[in-house]
């Protein structure tokens, strides 16, 4: 099993209030997965020029500062960080690549979750409440973002195996199934593609293979579609680009979905359940995605 | 459980879905009717599961997984959508649903009749044991997979693979049908089955509808017995 929830606002008068609509549509999935939760979020796009990295320590006292100073006076770039328990927010205008190195070589327990300019993803070991009540998500403001309770099959239970998955700049996938032949796609995107896959994963290769496909210039539609003819395997994905969201379920459909859109948003979810304290779910529209059809909002598709 | 002119309420924002079934089952091994009204569902899974009395229930809302399982002879009203597996192993009785259903609709059910007034999702029918399913709208892919007996009726249409390695289940359909799975073949529309079909829209309150927009599709029977030219691939 695993729980998925994923909620794309379409009237900006819900952005304040987003994470107060999201905890509970992420908690209401608990019974599909406890071994870990995440979350991704969208919002406050770094200006131009500047990348926001999320980063994660499993020490919580961890000296974040060390890290953006010596970002400050090797890179000889602006730093800002924010920290919420083991997670941090760097922004910078120093060059992304060598910020990247710089904050992943300063210790070996650092990983980076995330890069982009909207993106910020939070994930721990931990019940979907108490990784809701650690990161204060019931706080944040966003534009959209996706959530997953994961029930773990295809690598341990660790922080970095948890979900969502970001591989590209600005992209998350989180994923509910098991995908047949990622070693084979691992192997394809890590020797043939310059994609690096850090976890053993199979919903990473997944998020690797989408990125690869936005990087060579398909639309995150075009690039969902595309994982129709790449993976084996059963799988409901939702993925999240800077100003996109989309659906996919395999052919099967096995793995449950359901939409629902009103004027002011558009949520996903594995079950039903997530979506009864949404405001207006009364009158909302609300399906179950077909088979082998990408279902997307915003973004270029 | 409130009493309010001889239904009794049932709201699951102050009652525990365990409290509230044992509840609904309170008649469960008598010939007693009573009216149970079930309010703010909330896609609770594994409501009103087990009934085994004439009794009729409302529930007013949408329900989770399995709503109804192994219904025997109770009349269960879903107003709004049901999610996965609605009714699924009913012996008797009547299930209604005024919206959707997700998927595996009715699966296994053995009999009684499954109304859903709405579209049903992928596998609808799902090995089907004996009970007739009736569906206002569309079905999902893969319906009526090894479906056994019984009848299932679908006034809109049906997506890809409709009874995949069907036995001897009937199928009328009155939209387009995808595409027919392993062994489902189209089959002629004979006065014996415009009666049954018009009879089960009739009961189902699609009185409206007219049987002779319906196709008829069955098993070809050519997967009863092994086929000895497929010896090499075993």
């Amino acid at each position: 099993m695993c729980g998925i929830v994923g909620l794309y606002l379409k009237n900006s008068e819900f952005e304040n209030r987003f994470g107060e609509l999201f905890e509970p549509m992420l908690v209401a999935m608990t019974d599909r997965g406890e071994d870990s939760a995440g979350v991704a979020v969208y919002h406050d796009a770094v200006a131009d020029g500047f990348t926001k990295f999320t980063v994660y320590h499993p020490d919580t006292g961890f000296n974040w500062e060390a890290v953006c100073d010596r970002m400050r006076s090797d890179l000889n770039a602006t730093v800002r960080d924010a920290a919420n328990d083991t997670h941090v927010v760097i922004e910078t205008d120093g060059d992304a690549a060598a910020s990247r190195d710089l904050i992943e070589g300063f210790d070996p327990q650092i990983q980076i979750m995330s890069v982009g300019s909207a993106i910020e993803i939070y994930k721990e070991m931990d019940t979907p409440q108490a990784v809701a009540d650690r990161f204060e998500l019931a706080k944040m403001s966003a534009t959209h973002g996706v959530g997953h309770t994961r029930m773990a099959t295809e690598s341990a239970v660790t922080t970095d195996g948890s979900h969502p998955f970001s591989t590209g700049p600005d992209l998350c996938l989180v994923h509910n199934g098991s995908l047949s032949n990622h070693n084979r796609l691992r192997r394809d995107l890590t020797q043939h593609h310059d994609m690096t896959i850090r976890t053993k994963c199979d919903t990473e290769v997944a998020a690797a293979y989408v990125s690869h496909r936005l990087a060579e210039g398909r639309s995150l539609r075009e690039a969902l579609d595309d994982c129709l003819g790449a993976l084996d395997g059963f799988y409901t994905f939702v993925a999240g680009t800077r100003d996109g969201f989309a659906v996919l379920r395999d052919p099967i459909a096995c793995k449950p979905a359901v939409l629902a859109e009103t004027d002011d948003y558009v949520a996903f979810a594995s079950e039903y359940r997530a979506f009864v304290d949404l405001p207006g779910i009364e009158n909302a529209r609300v399906w179950e995605p077909e088979p082998a059809v990408v279902y997307s909002w915003g973004g270029e598709a | 459980m409130n009493a309010h002119s001889n239904i009794a309420v049932i709201d699951l924002d102050d009652t525990d879905l365990t409290a509230a079934n044992q509840s609904l089952q309170s008649k469960n091994g008598t010939e007693q009717n009573a009216h149970m009204r079930v309010v703010n569902p909330r896609g609770s899974h594994a409501l009103a599961v087990g009934i085994d009395a004439p009794v009729d229930i409302e529930i007013d809302g949408n329900t989770g997984y399995f709503c109804a399982g192994m219904n025997k002879a109770a009349r269960i009203t879903v107003k709004g959508n049901a999610g996965q597996a609605v009714a699924e192993n009913m012996m008797s009785g009547e299930v209604r649903v005024t919206g959707d259903a997700s998927q595996a609709a009715g699966a296994t059910a053995h009999g009684g009749l499954l109304v859903i007034e709405g579209n049903a999702g992928s596998r609808c029918g799902i090995s089907l044991k004996g009970a007739d399913i009736v569906v206002g709208g569309d079905i999902g892919h893969m319906s009526c997979f090894m479906a056994q007996a019984g009848r299932v009726v679908v006034l809109g249409d049906a997506g890809d693979a409709l009874g995949d390695s069907l036995y001897e289940t009937r199928i009328y359909v009155r939209g387009k049908v995808k595409s027919l799975g392993a062994d489902c073949v189209e089959k002629e529309m004979r006065d014996e089955h415009r009666g049954e079909l018009a009879e089960l829209l009739q009961t189902a309150g699609f009185g409206d509808a007219d049987p002779k927009e319906f196709r008829r599709y069955g098993s070809a029977r050519n997967l009863y017995n092994f086929n000895i030219d497929n010896v090499g691939a075993y």
